[in-house]
């Protein structure tokens, strides 16, 4: 009931549809796309070095031949993987440790909550820059670690005050004195009743991870070539607004577009949960 | 002011037709009429949900925005209903009154209690401010605030929540109100607090002349007080008519109902008479009558149109019931027309107590709280004796009553039986297990004996999981076997509880009040417990739901030999349900003994007290009963009197002579049997041992 309560408020937010189906059709354009286009990502066109958008090259060519389209699109699959997963640990990460400081106190309450400022306090730009490239060799998943290690702190804040609630709540209780042991309770009780929240901040997390990842990636420090991503590809184009536009046009709107998307969504999704609000 | 001049027998306040209607075509008011005298009381009652507090608001125009209000409101023939909001502002407090449930919430935390009153004071009249403040003092002193001059210079925090509600009711007569409407004012009180407070409030019309009107679910609290009685059910009011033509006489067939299902302390061991069925939703309201499809009355006429208010007999006695006359005539009453669920077949229980096996035995149980200040570095400036040695036991088959005000420690008590830790001091002995030797395994075999239901029904139930879920849990912790097994026992469970095994599917806000209780019940027996701990359980629940809880729960004990360690500050129920009482005051017993014995001989001053101040639904013994008042509130638990911790408020004290009252603060009454062969212990240097002042008729 509650869901569905949910999901009407969604669809009679404005918002929320239009970022749903920008979602939608940026996300069927990443995957579906690439089969559309006559040319492969990784393919060079060694006839056709920076040419403007064209029959052939729909959003044109970079310096070395490849296609605009094909490479901008496979960098943008590559964006919303990183974006999703890492939103999802983090907020995963951010759940279970939050609400295990909050449940069981004490100290494991102390260790967790001294972790989480001791993140707090790190220059996360910094640390990630440095030790991303020690990973070349490795997976772009370690990455995908680096960032969702540093995202997730102020949320699980957040979970571990509304699970000292929770804890005290007589359906916990409850189940306490049922004897059911005390992560089974986090899991079963605590956290889906924190759902809303999560289902928020995963959202949000989702934006942030893709603008980390572009910014890092834009430095050199995140996706390394020759694996593609959105900001790679805008640090790549660049330099070179000014004489071939297309080559910074596409990933970056596509990019704002993503990002956009997403946070209407989210905000849609905060005001559909939210019992407080009207709309 | 100029008001317009009336004359003597003109209503003061006269209320005409009010409909309010919600965003969503949600109808919380349909259609309610009354007048009020000057110096009469009308009680407002009905349950939750009857739309009896939306109507007090709406005459105070108080409503949200978005609520559509029609008909009338006259106070003094001046309408109110569409009248300008400064034109009501200048009448709110001044010509009207209002007193709410939650006194904490109507008091600005920031300012003392003496400003707040003095600035109700000052808005509607013109005087100094040392006059506003000394009109502050005189309304404390008159609402029985001791050291009223200190006291108002106090914030309301530091205020207990009598001394709140008493301040309220200052606060409210500061103006010489001509209507004073009170909207639940004690139900967030101990019974004790509540008729001290009660008390205040005839002061308070004694002093000002008002007409009051009482909203209240507690027909005891309007049978002591009121005149006349509107009953309403939803939205509408079904009867209306003097107190004691209502409590005598009643032709509608929801009051008969509503008196028929009240725990009676003067009639404990009669089988309670529930309302079928719950009341109806204001946004879904069935045709005809809404009261029709949990009427026992119902003929098919009912369900052609709702029937208004009609007159019975002579006088001004109204019911809205196409039946009414008949009842009348043929005088029919609700336990009567009501069926009266079959009781289970009770076995004798023909071993005695003491050959039966304890199933909980609490010995000298001790919890202390450290009370800490400071921000940084804490630091120990005293202790809560929360509870502080109180022992009793359980016989198999047996529901003990764990009963007192709040703060006395009934639930800190509780939790430490629950919890199956070592306590602090003293031992807890649940089924010959202690709990200080029991290792992890231990522990949890011992909690499938050991079962808890909570009081807010609401609050227990997790709102995310299905019922089917909820009630497996237990099972699937303690491994009932394969998902095939634990769906057949949740099905039997909810059989149990007199729900459908359908409802398993459903998740627990779709179900009323009582059926959460009873979901939680059905928690609470899945792994067939020997004992329950009920903590309130019907508490949060309207009356005419909680008889059926009550019966059910008096089933279960004797169809599955269950035990139950009751805590409960409704004394009737208890009455009702236990077969022995544990009085607490202040983390000690007061008074443990067999029903019989507390209730018919009480012999603790503070067990004749809390008994004295029950209202009882029978305006005739209210209005000729005594109440033993108890002075004051109950001692901070942090700082309990020396010896016998009543002694502050004993009403007994002030009959002593000088070298015995001594005793009293110097040495600390331990619990003794009254009779070395009865059961039958009090905490007291002086016990009582004359006949019951406190439930006449046992």
């Amino acid at each position: 009931m509650r869901s569905k309560v949910t999901l009407t408020r969604l669809a009679r937010n404005s918002q929320a549809r239009y970022g749903t189906l920008a979602l939608v059709l940026l996300l069927a354009l990443a995957y579906i796309g690439p089969f559309l286009g006559p040319h492969d990502w990784t393919d060079k066109d060694f006839l056709a070095f920076l040419s403007p958008p064209s029959a052939d090259h729909w959003w044109g060519t970079t310096q070395i031949g490849q296609d605009v389209y094909a490479v901008t699109l496979r960098g943008m699959q590559k964006s919303i993987i990183i974006g999703f997963l890492v939103a999802l640990v983090s907020t995963g990460l951010a759940a279970l440790v939050g609400a295990a400081a909050g449940y069981f106190g004490g100290w494991v309450d102390k260790a967790l909550m001294w972790g989480a400022d001791l993140l707090l306090v790190l220059p996360s730009f910094l640390i990630i820059a440095i030790i991303s490239p020690r990973l070349k060799g490795g997976s772009w998943l370690w990455f995908v670690v680096l960032l969702a290690v540093f995202s997730w702190m102020i949320t699980s804040r957040v979970v571990r005050s509304m699970t000292l609630s929770l804890r005290e709540r007589e359906f916990v209780l409850a189940a306490q004195y049922m004897g059911i042991p005390g992560w089974k309770i986090i899991v079963r009780h605590i956290v889906p009743n924190l759902s809303s929240l999560l289902i928020i901040d995963a959202t949000i997390n989702v934006s942030g991870a893709i603008i980390g990842e572009a910014a890092l990636s834009f430095f050199g420090f995140g996706v390394q070539p020759p694996d593609v991503s959105l900001g790679t590809l805008i640090a790549a184009g660049s330099n070179q607004v000014t004489g071939y536009p297309w080559l910074f046009l596409f990933p970056a709107g596509l990019l704002v577009l993503l990002v956009l998307s997403i946070n209407l969504i989210g905000d849609g999704l905060r005001d559909a949960l939210d019992p407080g609000s009207n709309k | 002011m100029n008001e317009p001049t009336t004359g003597r027998d003109a209503p003061i306040l006269e209320v005409n037709d009010l409909n309010v209607t919600f965003r969503g075509g949600i109808k919380a008011v349909r259609g309610v009429s009354y007048r009020l005298d000057r110096g009469e009381v009308l009680g407002i009652v009905g349950e939750s949900g009857s739309g009896k507090s939306v109507t007090s608001l709406a005459v105070m125009g108080l409503l949200p925005e978005g609520a559509e209000v029609s008909g009338s409101v006259k106070l003094h023939g001046k309408e109110l209903i569409g009248a300008r909001e400064e034109d009501l502002t200048r009448l709110r407090g001044k010509s009207i009154g209002m007193i709410f449930q939650d006194p904490l919430s109507a008091f600005t935390p920031v300012y003392t209690i003496g400003d707040q009153i003095a600035e109700a004071v000052r808005i509607h009249q013109k005087v100094g401010r040392d006059k506003a403040a000394r009109r502050a003092v005189e309304l404390l002193d008159l609402v029985g605030i001791p050291h009223p001059d200190v006291r108002a210079k106090a914030f309301p925090h530091e205020f207990s929540g009598g001394m709140r509600q008493r301040a309220m009711i200052a606060m409210a007569i500061a103006n010489d109100p001509d209507v004073l409407i009170c909207d639940e004012p004690t139900t967030a009180l101990d019974v004790t607090i509540q008729a001290q407070v009660l008390e205040v409030l005839k002061t308070a019309q004694r002093e000002t002349g008002a007409g009051i009107v009482m909203i209240t679910h507690d027909l005891g609290v309007v049978a002591g007080l009121a005149d006349r009685v509107l009953v309403m059910y939803a939205g509408k009011p079904v009867e209306t008519g003097t107190v004691d033509e209502i409590y005598y006489r009643p032709r509608q067939p929801y009051t008969m109902g509503l008196l028929a299902s009240i725990p009676r302390m003067d009639r404990p061991t009669e089988r309670l008479i529930p309302i079928e069925g719950n009341p109806p939703s204001p946004a879904a309201l069935p045709p005809g009558c809404p009261f029709a499809p949990r009427c026992p009355l119902r003929v098919e006429a009912c369900e052609d149109a709702e029937p208004g208010l009609e007159r019975i007999g002579t006088g001004g006695r109204m019911s809205a019931c196409i039946r009414s006359h008949e009842i009348d005539l043929k005088g029919l009453d609700g336990a009567t027309v009501y069926p009266v669920p079959e009781a289970v077949v009770r076995q004798e229980e023909n071993r005695p107590r003491a050959e039966r096996e304890t199933v909980l035995k609490v010995d000298g149980l001790i919890r202390h709280y450290p009370l800490m200040k400071g921000a940084v570095f804490k630091r120990r400036v005293g202790t809560v004796y929360a509870v502080d040695g109180i022992s009793f036991d359980i016989a198999e088959g047996e529901t003990l009553a764990l009963v007192g005000e709040s703060g006395c420690g009934k639930t800190t008590t509780l939790q430490q039986i629950m919890q199956l830790q070592p306590p602090q001091g003293g031992t807890v002995v649940v089924l010959g297990e202690d709990s200080a030797k029991l290792d992890r395994a231990g522990r949890k075999g011992l909690r499938k004996d050991l079962q808890i239901v909570f009081q807010d029904p609401m609050a227990a139930l997790d709102p995310r999981m299905p019922v089917g879920d909820i009630l497996a849990e237990p099972l699937r912790a303690h491994g009932y076997g394969d998902g095939k097994a634990v769906r057949a026992r949740v099905a039997e469970l909810l059989t149990l509880v007199g729900l459908a095994p359908e409802h398993a599917e459903r998740y627990p806000q779709h179900f009323s009040g009582g059926q959460r209780q009873r979901i939680g019940i059905a928690r609470a027996l899945a792994l067939e417990p020997k004992l329950i701990v009920l903590d309130e359980p019907v508490s949060a629940l309207d009356v005419s739901i909680q008889a059926g809880v009550i019966n059910l729960l008096e089933d279960l004990k004797v169809r599955l030999g269950l035990s139950y360690l009751f805590v409960a500050h409704d004394l009737s129920v208890v009455r009702h349900l236990a077969d022995r009482v544990a009085v607490m005051y202040l983390g000690k017993i007061a008074e443990i003994g067999t029903v019989d014995g507390v209730y018919g001989n009480p012999a603790h001053p503070y067990t004749r007290a809390l008994l004295s101040a029950i209202p009882l639904p029978d305006p005739e013994l209210e209005r000729t009963r005594t109440r033993i008042l108890l002075e004051g509130d109950l001692p901070s638990p942090a700082d309990p009197p020396s010896g016998c911790r009543f002694r502050t408020r004993c009403p007994k004290r002030a009959l002593l002579g000088e070298a015995e009252a001594r005793k009293c603060a110097e040495a600390e009454p331990a619990v003794v049997r009254l009779a070395p062969a009865g059961d039958h212990g009090v905490a007291c240097h002086y016990p009582e041992n004359t006949e019951a002042v406190a439930a006449p008729g046992v």
